[in-house]
């Protein structure tokens, strides 16, 4: 589904990703990992096609499509979706106003026709009902005055309205109390299926004993260094990451 | 007579007789304006002698009169000498379908969603649409009727209730106000007339759309609004359909007049031809808009949308003379490219505890300037009096301006006041959140822009808001990436 090849990209004069490789195959969950700074929010950026950041090398295709020479706009309408680490306020547009938008604008560029207001609602009431979020909530301004928690079940609940095929995850577990935890992995598992995939970019174990991942990476300066199962991230729980910036070194 | 009443004199009427000669049967005035010009538009409508003395009147003060230089725009000099002041509503052109109109015409259309039979009203076509149009009228003129309501043009109002306009012309805006408005009393064309009866309630919104004889109501617009104790009108100014017009100087005058327990509330979406992408042509749209709140607990809203005209100056405004009365101002105004407006309102108290809200929102893009001047005026009487405002400015873009002027005058110390005020840019991260979400860069400004101006447009009735949401997307069409 999935297939990046010495992706390189840049900000300014700065590097920041030095070649990653990695296959996502319809069906995977992958974990990245990787120490502050290390580069994960920025590819995942650079896949959602961020303008700011400049593909210095490297390909990426997406079923069978090379998407760095898509618009950001048409790679979501591909099926690629970024949960955001930091959701944008929007003041005086509300989520359900949003949604409406961008489920319309989706199904245009897949020449379906729009959802009328009655099926857009159901939709909607369905969704909600699988990330436990409350209307009122959406009702309001995009994101604005949303507890950290509330704006990451968010995330998740547009995940859900606009059923993409490669869903990456950027930190939505961080804010997150326990509970919250739970529903928004639960809301991730019970979108998974065999023809979509998930990359999840999270710091900690917990989310991963949740949502299990079929592979885990390492990121570190720009470059995956190493990868594994499930396991890997047990182990990193436990050391933390000097062994593998030791082993990076040593490269 | 204390400065509080000025604004309530009421103009005194001499009859005035003179001889004159300009050959009647011309459908145009010559060139130029001098007490002939006047004379000949006068006398064009049939006036009485009253109305043509006071629009004399006028003439001489106009004629004392300089330009205002204050306003944050700028413009060649107008040649007052070379414009026509009148000419005779032309006849349509008979056009026999929408495909001899100008194909950009209707694609704006199709962008704002107006039905082709309302298309071709608008740009002339099809005698039935037009006939349709009539009867859509009369029936509504019934109703209205029936209630007690006055709902027609200026000149039939001058004809059929003259002891109305006597009474009221000029009382809100007095001729002499400012150049513009002593421009407009010497040569009004035409305009609307309206006022409700004690105590009744407008059923239904009023708008020039639905009045035949609008179409033609040329430059000089002037309008006139009573509403009588106890009753309540909301007014729909204009229609949202670009006006390719030629003019190049509008200077209207809007009146309204609330008496005790009156509610008025004034709407418009302006979109008069902003001239071209290079600043070339385009409406100089310079009107004088003023309400009084005559009576105890009176209340006026001014809503404007103003995304047209290539120079916007205008500022509706509130005269808060009844206690307890209250006055409020919601604004959206765009500009792009060489577009340039200054607008804002001024809020006068006089009686105590008068109120008044100000929420304006301006959106710069292009290399556009747009300025907020707005005055609270709490007079010495205006015990209590209380204002809050709010004016934000949203750039688009590094070659624009947003400007803020506002003027403070506290004369009671119980004053309340609030101002506050921001200065935003649409940023990056918000277009790049919705193009992750599949909105593409134009919906994403129309989405952005529109949320930014939600407040005010809220406050428009349902279907005028659909448009005029449209219109901001439109306006701000290709002004980023
Ligand atoms: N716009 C920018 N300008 C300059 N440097 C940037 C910019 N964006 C990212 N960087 C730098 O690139 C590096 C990688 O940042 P990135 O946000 O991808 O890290 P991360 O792995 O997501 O970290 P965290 O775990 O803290 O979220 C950092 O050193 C960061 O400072
Ligand atoms: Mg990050």
């Amino acid at each position: 589904m999935l297939s990046i090849k010495n992706l390189q990209a840049r900000i300014g004069e700065k590097e920041i990703l030095k070649g990653i490789n990695l296959e996502v195959n319809a069906g995977e969950v992958h974990a990245i990992m990787g120490p502050n700074g290390s580069g994960k929010s920025t590819l995942a950026s650079v896949l959602a096609g961020r303008e700011d950041y400049e593909v210095t090398c490297g390909e990426v295709e997406f079923n069978g499509k090379n998407i760095l020479e898509l618009d950001p706009s048409d790679r979501a309408a591909e099926g690629i979706f970024l949960a955001f680490q930091y959701p944008v306020e929007i003041p005086g547009v509300s989520t359900i106003n949003f949604m409406k938008t961008a489920v319309n604008k989706i199904r245009q560029y897949r020449g379906q026709s729009p959802l009328d207001a009655v099926a857009f609602l159901q939709l909607m009431k369905e969704k909600m009902k699988l990330v436990e979020i409350d209307q009122s909530l959406l009702s309001r301004s995009l994101n604005e005055g949303f507890s950290g928690g509330e704006k990451k079940r968010n995330e998740i609940f547009q995940m859900a309205m606009l059923e993409p095929k490669l869903s990456i995850l950027d930190e939505t577990d961080s804010g997150l109390d326990i509970d919250a935890l739970k529903i928004v992995a639960n809301g991730v598992n019970s979108l998974r299926s065999k023809n979509n995939a998930t990359i999840v970019v999270t710091h900690y174990q917990r989310l991963l004993d949740y949502i299990v991942p079929d592979f885990v990476h390492v990121l570190y300066k720009g470059k995956i260094v190493k990868s594994g199962t499930k396991e890997l991230a047990k182990e990193l729980e436990a050391k933390g990451y000097d062994w593998i910036k030791n082993e990076a070194a040593l490269v | 007579m204390s400065k509080d009443n000025q604004v309530l004199e009421e103009f005194t009427s001499k009859e005035y007789e003179h001889g004159w000669n300009v050959n009647l049967e011309a459908d145009e005035a010559p060139k130029g304006l001098s007490e002939d010009t006047v004379r000949f538009i006068s006398a064009k409508k049939n006036e009485p002698a009253w109305l043509l003395e006071w629009r004399l009147k006028a003439y001489r003060q106009w004629e004392k009169m300089t330009e205002p230089m204050w306003a944050n725009v700028h413009h060649p000099q107008i040649n007052y000498q070379d414009i026509i002041y009148y000419s005779a509503p032309k006849q349509k052109k008979s056009i026999s379908g929408l495909d001899e109109v100008d194909p950009e015409l209707i694609k704006t259309f199709e962008k704002l969603g107006i039905s082709i039979t309302e298309q071709k009203r608008l740009t002339g076509v099809a005698v039935d649409a037009v006939i349709d149009s009539v009867s859509v009228a009369t029936t509504f003129k019934e109703t209205l009727g029936e209630l007690g309501i006055i709902f027609c043009s200026f000149s039939e109002a001058v004809k059929e209730h003259p002891e109305l306009i006597k009474k009221y012309l000029g009382s809100v805006v007095p001729m002499n106000d400012n150049y513009f408005a002593a421009l407009n009393s010497a040569v009004f064309s035409d305009g609307s007339f309206c006022y409700i009866p004690k105590g009744v309630r407008c059923p239904m919104e009023l708008s020039t759309y639905f009045r035949i004889n609008a179409a033609n109501t040329g430059q000089f617009e002037r309008t006139l609004i009573i509403a009588d104790e106890g009753s309540y009108v909301s007014y729909l100014e204009g229609c949202t359909a670009p006006m390719r017009d030629e003019n190049q100087l509008h200077a209207a005058v809007v009146e309204l007049y609330a008496m005790k327990d009156a509610e008025i509330k004034y709407s418009t979406v302006q979109n008069w031809y902003p001239g071209d992408k290079n600043g070339k042509g385009g409406i100089y749209n310079f009107v004088t808009k003023r309400g009084l709140c005559f009576g105890d607990h009176s209340k006026i809203s001014w809503t404007q949308v103003e995304t047209g005209s290539a120079i916007t100056w205008k500022y509706p405004s509130c005269v808060l003379k009844g206690d307890y009365s209250m006055g409020e101002f919601y604004s959206v105004a765009v500009t792009n490219n060489y577009q340039q407006a200054d607008t804002g309102t001024k809020m006068i108290h006089i009686g105590k505890n008068t109120k008044s809200r100000i929420v304006s929102k301006g959106i710069s893009a292009g290399k556009s300037q747009n300025s907020y001047r707005g005055q609270v005026h709490i007079m010495k009487r205006a015990s209590n009096a209380r204002n809050f405002s709010q004016c934000d400015s949203l750039l688009m873009g590094d070659q624009c301006g947003a400007h803020t002027f506002p003027y403070i005058d506290v004369e009671n110390q119980t004053a309340r006041i609030e101002h506050e005020a921001t200065t935003s840019k649409i940023g990056e991260d918000q277009i790049f959140y919705c193009l992750q979400r599949g909105i593409d860069e134009e919906a994403a400004v129309a989405l952005i822009v529109n949320g930014y101006a939600k407040e005010v447009l809220n406050q428009l009735p349902m279907e005028f808001a659909v448009e005029a949401q449209k219109l901001l997307a439109l306006t701000l069409e290709g002004s980023v990436g």
